[in-house]
């Protein structure tokens, strides 16, 4: 491909992407008083990773059961409190594990 | 230092979600016709999944500098209600010039470790960015290189490791909090809705994972206002 073509489209890649992250954050100097945005801002966090992890992990991996198994133990294991790296590790385990039997079924 | 090595800390299993994504990204970018350095520019000048991606299967051709805006600005305009949400949650020292370079590791994932966390010292977030952004750019650069050497049972399951992350993120609140529940089974209907109903799959995933989180969270502080702490 050609290597300016390359160049203008990361540009505009790069570059919007920088800036609606990098203008929002540095504008925002003051809190928020307002108590409905104080409140819609504490929520936005739950309801921005609940919207992309499902349905999407269930087609992070090789087959949908074997993602659904690991995040079954991701759910079990975050009820107990367990920090995010033990989490994460035993939900990739989880689907490991069930792959393998998958497999050998099959 | 010691919030640094904390933020460190927690940026590791970021990291390593990402050196399968970005591994992807690397192979798929060089299957597209980029070059290894190409793939790697992108991920050092970018560091987003889902922009990056539909980013590369627009490049191939030219002429393409408005779609390629617009699709860029619709993926990825969750990330200003994440910066504006961030800039709430940072201590008083973390100001001026430090948003500006910071804002630019604002990642799904740094922003839901940063928003678990009760403050945000600039120490702790320049940690918290470190192994996300080597493993971000080193994924991109094996995958681009390498192609699929690591075994395919492997990556399949390292592709769960982010979602985990989220999972861990999410749920021991929800334990707590009865709105935090609700907001989260508001978001998860209409995700679904967004995925499946036929009218509404055709949406971007990165529009529509901000449609139904603003949605959520706004029936949340309309049902829950939070009253002050």
């Amino acid at each position: 491909m050609n290597t300016k073509l390359f160049f203008i489209y990361l540009a505009i890649m790069a570059g919007s992407t920088y800036l609606i992250r990098a203008i929002p954050f540095a504008a925002i100097k003051g809190k928020i008083e307002n108590k409905y945005f104080k409140s819609f801002l504490t929520y936005i966090p739950y309801a921005v990773l609940t919207a992309m992890t499902l349905p999407a992990c269930l087609y992070a991996t090789d087959y949908i059961i074997s993602a659904a198994i690991g995040l079954l133990v991701a759910v079990i294991f975050a009820i107990k409190n367990k920090s995010l790296t033990t989490v994460a590790i035993t939900a990739c385990s989880a689907v490991f594990i069930s792959e393998m039997i998958i497999k050998n079924l099959l | 230092m010691k919030e640094f090595t904390n933020g460190l800390k927690s940026g590791l299993p970021i990291g390593v979600g990402y050196l399968s994504v970005s591994f992807t990204f690397g192979i798929i970018a060089v299957k597209y016709g980029l070059t290894w350095w190409e793939a790697l520019i992108i991920s050092m000048l970018t560091v987003t999944s889902a922009g990056q991606f539909a980013g590369i299967t627009m490049m191939t051709s030219p002429g393409h500098y408005l779609e390629m805006l617009v699709s860029q600005c619709t993926i990825n305009v969750r990330y200003s209600f994440m910066s504006i949400s961030l800039s709430q949650k940072v201590n008083e020292r973390f100001k001026g010039i430090w948003r500006f370079i910071f804002g630019f590791m604002i990642t799904d994932e740094i922003f839901a470790v940063a928003s678990s966390k009760k403050e945000v010292s600039r120490s702790f977030f320049a940690g918290l960015c470190v192994l996300p952004y080597l493993g971000w750019s080193l994924g991109t650069l094996i995958g681009a290189l390498l192609g699929n050497i690591l075994p395919h049972a492997l990556m399949s399951a390292l592709g769960l490791a982010i979602y985990g992350m989220f999972v861990a993120i999410v749920v021991p609140d929800m334990k707590k909090s009865r709105s935090i529940t609700t907001v989260v089974i508001i978001a998860l209907a209409l995700s679904f809705l967004f995925t499946y109903t036929p009218a509404l799959k055709n949406i971007s995933a990165g529009l529509s994972i901000s449609i139904c989180a603003i949605i959520a969270a706004s029936a949340g502080a309309f049902l829950f206002p939070i009253d002050d702490d």
